[in-house]
């Protein structure tokens, strides 16, 4: 196996399970494709485009979280944030797309259950902990990267849940789901708080330049003063 | 500048730091397995290539397109070329995405647009 490999392979999950969340990852879909519609517009269409493409580079790269063990990216609460909950979802999915297709990474068989757990999951999680919370993002720019780093944790330790719920429906192998589960959540709330770093520096970063194009602070007053 | 000018300018350096990234900073990237590759190995040990062992990844298949020119972020299994592999990535998933989200759009009513990226 490549070390290089970043999702869930084929063969982990039984077919019926995988059968299962395949069916979810393409109901999920065809409703975030629907309603992101409504949130892509001349203006918020390319800032979209970029920011998968971002997604995809930013998960290349890995960074050390313990000693042998890496994470990386994935990215929906970033794309939620800047360019609101059904385009995000879309973006994350389209990277796990071109991950699968063209560099041989996460399996066929295990992209419905990658994408229920990364695009449809996460960044669900991500962006109701960020509109929860944004009182306190339009309030300054501490709020605005404290609510990102906050959203984007959460959404790496639900997208790690998905897969825990995933194995315990018809995962292979014989080891016990608790000390699974246990060691899967324990390692991503690790990854969770690089995910929250990466997170707040990016959505800083678009909020200094362009605090009108950031799909969270959308209609709030103070987003000018964002941009100091 | 204009509002028009501006857009492209944040537009073309948000697609420059993507392809900086995936082309340059990857090489940087830790190559240990990660957090999900960790756990599903746990309990396995690896003889002669192959996991042995109760743990999930024991049961991991081989991708379907291993053998694809830019499987596991090479080119043609040169890793190597992991940033030429990124940047095509980037580019993959930029035209890919751009496509999707132009399409999905709203147009806009007036017809023109004062903001448009490149």
């Amino acid at each position: 196996m490549s070390t290089l490999a970043m999702h869930a392979s084929d063969g982990l999950l039984d077919a019926p399970t995988s059968l299962l969340f395949g069916a979810v990852a393409v109901s999920g879909l065809a409703v975030a494709t629907v309603r992101a519609r409504r949130e892509l517009d001349d203006r918020t269409a390319p800032l979209a485009g970029l920011v998968a493409a971002f997604v995809f580079a930013v998960q290349m790269l890995n960074f050390p979280v313990l000693p042998g063990v890496s994470g990386h990216l994935l990215g929906g609460a970033l794309a939620a944030i800047l360019v609101g909950p059904w385009t995000g979802a879309l973006c994350v999915s389209v990277v796990l797309v071109v991950q699968a297709l063209l560099f041989a990474d996460g399996g066929l068989t295990a992209l419905g259950a990658n994408i229920t757990n990364m695009a449809l999951l996460g960044t669900a999680a991500g962006y109701l902990v960020a509109v929860a919370l944004r009182r306190f993002a339009t309030r300054s720019r501490a709020g605005l990267l404290a609510v990102a780093f906050t959203a984007a944790l959460v959404n790496t330790v639900v997208a790690a849940g998905g897969f825990v719920v995933e194995y315990a429906i018809g995962g292979q192998g014989a080891v016990s789901l608790g000390g699974f589960a246990a060691a899967l959540l324990g390692v991503h709330v690790l990854i969770g708080i690089g995910e929250g770093v990466i997170t707040a520096l990016t959505v800083g970063a678009v909020a200094s330049a362009r605090p009108d194009l950031v799909h969270l602070l959308r209609g709030a007053p103070v987003a000018r003063e964002l941009a100091r | 500048m204009s509002a028009a000018k501006r857009g492209a300018w944040f537009f073309a350096a948000f697609a420059v730091v993507a392809l900086v990234l995936a082309g340059v900073v990857s090489y940087f990237a830790d190559g240990d397995p990660d957090g999900l590759d960790h756990v599903t190995t746990r309990g396995c040990t690896e003889i002669e290539g192959r996991l042995q062992g109760a743990c999930p990844a024991a049961h991991a298949e081989d991708h379907a397109l291993a053998d694809s020119p830019l499987a596991d972020y090479t080119v043609g299994g040169d890793d190597g070329l992991t940033g030429l592999a990124g940047v095509l990535g980037v580019l993959a998933t930029l035209v890919v995405s751009g496509g999707l989200f132009w399409s999905l759009r709203t147009r806009s009513r007036s017809g023109r647009d004062t903001s448009r990226g490149p």
